[in-house]
């Protein structure tokens, strides 16, 4: 096996050195799944359970895809990515799309030559400190030692915070989240900051959260979202439009329970054209007319993942603020499917 | 008078008697070892103090653990604010620890291709074992990866045939032309079988005859599972490949010494990472789009590589310990460069540099968890994987000290075989 499988990369290397590329879209129908980048395991967000089955809010735009493309919301490769590998992974075409905790910003789009097809989840980042250090706003950290984690923009975003309030502050560098949490208990550093759901996430894990709180101030915009490729737009907009299709269903009232009886016909245009009994959407994707009647399928729609994934039922206890409904005084909005 | 004389001459001897109690047994080796003067004594207390206060620390903590739950607080709550482990992480997610993503209803095949190894090993490792077994030796390189990855049998097959396409081809040439002119044509047309003939051979025959296994893909493989696929075959390459480089280093062929030379300072002079890196990163670029040159493989062939360079310099230095009359006794016997080699040279060579062989092996195992940067599901990679469920986020001793366990079992016996080899070619060179 090890050897067919090297010649065999080295025939195919050769042959398609010379042909051209197809596009994503038949690529992955022809695979039969699709490979999607996740990261290597972040609570909420991507993890396997003990079933070796991935889940999470990252991992239910993944499957959401699949369901839309391929008819099978477990026709997915998962390829764990690292902060460090994720973009070669996607540039590389390793991955057919990177859904894997991705802040949107103007060089990864522009100059990394990829395209953000939404915000899934509206970040920023904040800090922690124990209650014990009596302090109850950001603006009082002067001279505070602070655990962050390198290599990551919350690094930069900390030295801007502190510099135009004219504070000081010594680093603690660390690698890993799981790091963090020992460091920050062992009280290696007087504050923790990183997102703000990965606060939440650390705090819910402490043996005492009450002894620890999160700081009112935001210090930076992260908006998270899935991103592909840039140059395959067909591809680009199946992604966009399965991401939009989960958010308008939820504005629009279609849930997981319900979707199969609009799917009968409906008052609603919006969700007629939706729903592929009007119109012909899904064949302008290159895709059948139920292709986002499956994708709402997998796990419900955008409402409904959130609350099974990271929402306050769950350990995680994640409040919508920012990512509520632009009906409900959030950032989550989709264009209209018309 | 001289009787008098004679009564102070002892005239049997004195009984032998027991050395005083205080300077044998139990008593006498604590006295002597742990008690000798005053500085040692301090020294010995202290460090008791410290070995009682881990000791007391850790009992509890690992024995007192928890082995039944589902999640972190569950294992809190059971414990009440007591302060001991939560085995119950390692007792749910062991076997994706163990195996990765493998199927678990394939758990035999991994288990089967470690068996076949360790027996294809034994007459390898132990000179009594029956010769017999050798045959299994040459079947394992392609049994036990066709049970890993699985797929139809005629793949191994065609490999095997290689081989067998080689060396007869060597047989033909070299009693047609002459030997020199097998040692090239050999080879080369084994490599030829092995680019151009065996996909379509096991292609064929399989489309005749369809025998195989369950595929299982190498996304699928994980935790200790991938790092001993990767350790072994890492160990099994770079050794047959670090002898090659430690005698092209001491070649007298320009070329040769050259290639060799440059190959080994430039591996040594890169980090294990950033070959990791290459292979995971950089390859995925040179390559075309939607290559899919197995990333497992990749690894395999930079690990290999890596090892190589570091087996190379060991041997050599095994190489230089020989007395330079062993070459010329060779010479003198009248025996070639590679009868010299294998009966005279390697067999001291290789038993002096034992201990950097071995430290090479166990250093190249260890760090197949480097692997986990760049995203493979190994041992490490797991860990961060189960620490990201919900349910066990937080948790962090119980699965690093379980990693780190099961790895010094495996070190730890491998440095004990390394012991048990060198006192068996001991043969009083000291």
């Amino acid at each position: 096996m090890k050897k067919s499988v090297f010649l065999g990369a080295l025939t195919i290397a050769g042959l398609a050195a010379t042909a051209s590329v197809a596009s994503t879209l038949d690529d992955v129908k022809a695979r039969g799944k699709l490979n999607c980048g996740v990261s290597t395991g972040l609570v909420g967000f991507a993890a396997p359970d003990a079933n070796g089955r991935w889940n999470g809010f990252d991992v239910a735009v993944c499957r959401a895809v699949a369901a839309a493309v391929l008819g099978d919301s477990d026709a997915v490769n998962f390829v764990p990515t690292t902060g460090k590998t994720r973009f070669t992974a996607l540039a590389s075409g390793e991955v057919d799309m990177l859904a894997r905790n991705t802040t949107w910003t103007f060089t990864r789009d522009v100059d990394l030559k990829f395209e953000f097809v939404g915000v899934n989840y509206y970040d920023g980042q904040g800090f922690m400190v124990p209650k014990s250090l009596g302090v109850s706003s950001a603006k009082e950290l002067d001279g505070a030692t602070v655990c962050i984690q390198t290599g990551t923009t919350t690094e930069l975003n900390l030295a801007d915070y502190f510099r135009s309030n004219n504070m000081s502050y010594e680093p603690v560098p660390i690698e890993t989240n799981a790091e963090a949490q020992q460091q920050f208990l062992a009280g290696a550093c007087d504050t923790l900051t990183t997102d703000a759901s990965g606060l939440a996430a650390t705090r819910a894990a402490f043996e005492n959260p009450d002894d620890f709180v999160v700081l009112p101030e935001i210090i930076s915009k992260e908006p998270l979202g899935p991103l592909v490729r840039h140059g395959d737009n067909q591809w680009g907009d199946i992604v966009r439009w399965v991401l939009n299709g989960l958010i308008s269903a939820e504005e629009l009232g279609i849930t997981s329970a319900n979707v199969d009886e609009l799917a009968k016909g409906t008052n609603n245009p919006e969700i007629n054209r939706m729903l592929g009994t009007e119109g012909n959407l899904g064949e302008m994707l290159g895709l059948d007319k139920e292709w986002l009647i499956r994708a709402i399928k997998v796990a419900g729609n955008y409402g409904e993942i959130f609350e099974a994934n990271i929402g306050e039922k769950t350990p995680l206890g994640l409040s919508r603020g920012l990512n509520a409904q632009w009906t409900e005084g959030g950032l989550i909005y989709s264009p209209p499917f018309r | 008078m001289s009787d008098k004389v004679t009564a102070y001459v002892r005239t049997e001897m004195l009984e032998e008697k027991a050395p005083p109690s205080l300077n044998t047994g139990p008593l006498g080796w604590i006295r002597e070892n742990l008690f000798p003067n005053w500085f040692s004594s301090i020294l010995t207390l202290v460090s008791l103090w410290i070995i009682y206060k881990m000791l007391v620390a850790f009992i509890p903590w690992a024995f007192g653990g928890v082995w039944n739950a589902s999640s972190l607080n569950e294992c809190r709550e059971i414990l009440q604010g007591v302060d001991a482990a939560c085995w119950a992480v390692i007792h749910e997610r062991f076997w994706q620890l163990m195996y990765g993503f493998y199927p678990d209803h394939l758990y035999w095949r991994p288990n089967l291709a470690l068996i076949l190894l360790i027996v294809a090993l034994v007459p390898v490792l132990f000179e009594g074992a029956p010769r017999k077994l050798l045959w299994i030796s040459v079947a394992t390189p392609f049994v036990g990866p066709w049970l890993l990855w699985g797929g139809t049998i005629w793949t191994p097959v065609a490999a095997a045939l290689g081989f067998v396409v080689g060396i007869a081809v060597y047989r033909l040439t070299a009693s047609a032309l002459s030997n020199l002119a097998g040692l090239v044509l050999g080879p080369l047309a084994a490599v030829i079988w092995w680019i151009l003939l065996a996909g379509r051979f096991s292609d064929l025959v399989s489309s005749i005859l369809p025998l195989g296994i369950e595929p299982v893909e190498s996304r699928m493989f994980g935790g200790f599972m991938l790092a001993i696929t990767l350790g072994i075959t890492g160990i099994a390459a770079s050794f047959p490949l670090g002898i090659i480089l430690a005698l092209g280093r001491q070649s007298n062929l320009i070329i040769v010494k050259t290639l060799s030379v440059g190959f080994i300072e430039f591996i040594r002079g890169v980090p294990l990472i950033t070959l990791l890196f290459v292979a995971q990163v950089m390859l995925a670029y040179f390559l075309p789009k939607g290559t899919d040159f197995d990333i497992i493989l990749r690894v395999m062939i930079m690990i290999t590589l890596f090892a190589a360079a570091y087996m190379a310099e060991v041997i050599r230095g095994g190489l230089a310990a020989l007395p330079k009359g062993q070459y010329e006794a060779a010479d003198a016997l009248g025996l070639n460069y590679w009868q010299a080699q294998r009966l005279i040279i390697m067999p001291q060579a290789l038993k002096i540099a034992i201990p950097g062989i071995v430290s090479t092996f166990i250093g190249l195992f260890k760090d197949t968890t480097l692997v986990s940067i760049i995203g493979l599901a190994d041992p490490i990679g797991w860990v961060k994987f189960i620490q990201a469920d919900a349910a066990w986020n937080g948790i962090v001793w119980e699965l690093y000290g379980f990693v780190a366990l099961v790895f010094f079992i495996i070190c730890f016996s491998m440095s004990r075989y390394s012991m048990y080899l060198e006192r068996k070619l001991e043969t009083g060179h000291k």
